[in-house]
């Protein structure tokens, strides 16, 4: 089978800083990859690069078939894959519902009344459909995390990039968001998830990935990296994390 | 929920005040013309077609300003370097040349220039180029205010957090989506004041067109001071009558913010 993501030799300079020096990564459909590392380490980068919202120097990633190199596919391919950042970024201005059919309407050309059905069906499904009416700032940061989970949904992607999801938020909310991720995740989605939640990768990952200095150092199943890594820097980092 | 709900109804009830000051000034227009007809209601009456004009001329360049000073402004944050560099370069010269001396090149240079492009050209129609007093005013005050207004749209669209235009670009919306819907939305709330602020003082500035042949309130009331040597209630009579359109326009624009606030 063919991988959906396939990340081969990739690099990227920030000015003198070298975030990425030659990443290769394949992602089956239906896996869910956790990245781990120290902050730095360029796992961000690596994550914002499948949806190319960071423009890479060297080395290719094809998603689903479709390599990033023009603007058109970039598009395409952002259409099919879903992102969810650290800071939510819902649009302020815009209801909850209206944040979850606003992409529906102007890029996949939905009419208003099924963007809204498919928009209350996605809010009942991460359990706030009593929501859809206020406004992004009158909400928790757990509940806006999984609105802008919804509106993420809404696309229909075959792909979700999660990018700290959870470290913004304060602990008693984490649950919540991570609940919804652990579902979909069961539902068969494919999913990369930024993020140092063990308990999620322990319950929902296939693979856990540790990088570090731009490199992946390690990979392999969740349990087995957390509990009886072979790499030194692997062992450092977690040591650190899990005390 | 509760405070939410006790916020909405400020909202509703909320009674600007400063409304106050605009009833005053036009009440005491309508005792200076009440009491002492001659010579204020002649005033008024002479230097009311002069009212249409400014309205006219302010209104009309001010909507050009919004269009062509987006543009500039949209220019001045491009990565392209020629669309950058081209509305730099604008920006720049047109900030530091003096609007009355613009509005001058605008009515008696332009002109000229264009006669002598036809001449040169034997081009009929351009040699015998006349320039309308109203038309040069608008393109003089449009293309000066424009380049203050890109700087304006500038910084409320750079006050807007990367991560809105990443979420609207990730969700595969293309670049003028994302600002259609999601980034000039919430920028042109943040702006709203500046945007007030440039609407008077274009209004203010409108009287500088007097000078070239457009006859707005200022240029009749020079007219009607030249006929009857009363400066103090001539000039006394022109500054209420601003003050009523700038005041007037000072609600609106607050008005505006009030229903376009954020909901949180």
């Amino acid at each position: 089978m063919e991988p959906i993501i396939q990340i081969n030799q990739v690099h990227k300079h920030f000015g003198h800083i070298h975030a990425l020096r030659g990443v290769s990564l394949d992602i089956f459909k239906g896996e869910v990859v956790v990245v781990i590392g120290p902050s730095g380490s360029g796992k961000s980068t690596l994550l914002r690069c499948i949806n190319r919202l960071e423009e890479f120097d060297k080395g290719s990633i094809m998603v689903d078939g479709i390599p990033l190199d023009s603007a058109e596919n970039i598009n395409a391919v952002r259409t099919e894959v879903g992102m969810v950042f650290q800071q939510f970024n819902l649009f302020p201005h815009l209801s909850v519902l209206e944040n979850i059919t606003l992409a529906q309407t102007v890029v996949r050309k939905r009419n208003l009344v099924d963007a809204k059905k498919n928009g209350m069906k996605l809010l009942e499904k991460v359990g706030i459909p009593d929501k859809a009416q206020a406004y992004p700032l009158q909400l928790s940061g757990g509940q806006q995390q999984r609105v802008a989970i919804a509106r993420a949904l809404a696309m229909n992607p075959k792909i979700m990039l999660f990018d700290e999801p959870t470290s913004a938020l304060d602990p008693e909310m984490i649950q919540e968001v991570l609940d919804v991720m652990l579902a979909l995740a069961q539902e068969g989605m494919t999913m990369v998830v930024v993020s140092h939640e063990m308990g999620f990768a322990r319950a929902a990952a296939n693979r856990a990935i540790l990088m570090d200095e731009g490199q992946i150092v390690e990979e392999a199943p969740p349990k087995v990296l957390f509990t009886d890594p072979k790499n030194e820097r692997t062992k450092l980092f977690l040591s650190k994390v899990l005390m | 929920m509760q405070s939410s709900q006790a916020n909405k109804n400020k909202k509703n009830y909320y009674f600007d005040r400063w409304w106050l000051l605009l009833f005053a000034v036009i009440i005491i227009i309508l005792l200076l013309i009440y009491f002492k007809p001659d010579p204020f209601r002649r005033i008024l009456f002479f230097v009311s077609d002069g009212i249409s004009v400014t309205i006219y001329t302010t209104l009309v360049s001010f909507i050009l300003v919004l269009v062509f000073g987006l543009l500039a402004g949209l220019g001045r944050i491009s990565k392209n370097r020629i669309l950058n560099g081209a509305a730099t370069i604008y920006v720049e010269l047109v900030r530091g040349i003096p609007l009355l001396v613009q509005l001058m090149f605008w009515y008696f240079a332009f002109p000229s220039v264009i006669q002598g492009i036809g001449k040169l050209l034997s081009i009929q129609s351009l040699s015998n180029y006349r320039a309308n007093p109203i038309l040069m005013a608008i393109i003089g005050l449009t293309f000066c205010y424009a380049a203050y207004m890109s700087e304006v749209y500038r910084a409320g669209i750079q006050s807007i957090s990367k991560g809105q235009m990443e979420a609207a670009r990730s969700l595969g919306m293309n670049y003028f989506q994302a600002m259609r819907f999601v980034i000039l939305p919430q920028a042109i709330r943040i702006i709203l004041p500046p945007v007030g602020n440039e609407f008077i003082t274009l209004l203010k500035d409108s009287s500088l067109v007097s000078v070239v042949a457009v006859a707005d309130i200022t240029r009749r009331g020079r007219e009607f001071m030249a006929a009857n040597f009363i400066p103090v209630q001539t000039w006394l009579m022109v500054a209420l009558l601003y003050l009523v359109l700038t005041l007037f326009s000072a609600r609106i624009v607050t008005w505006i913010e009030r229903k376009t606030k954020l909901e949180r």
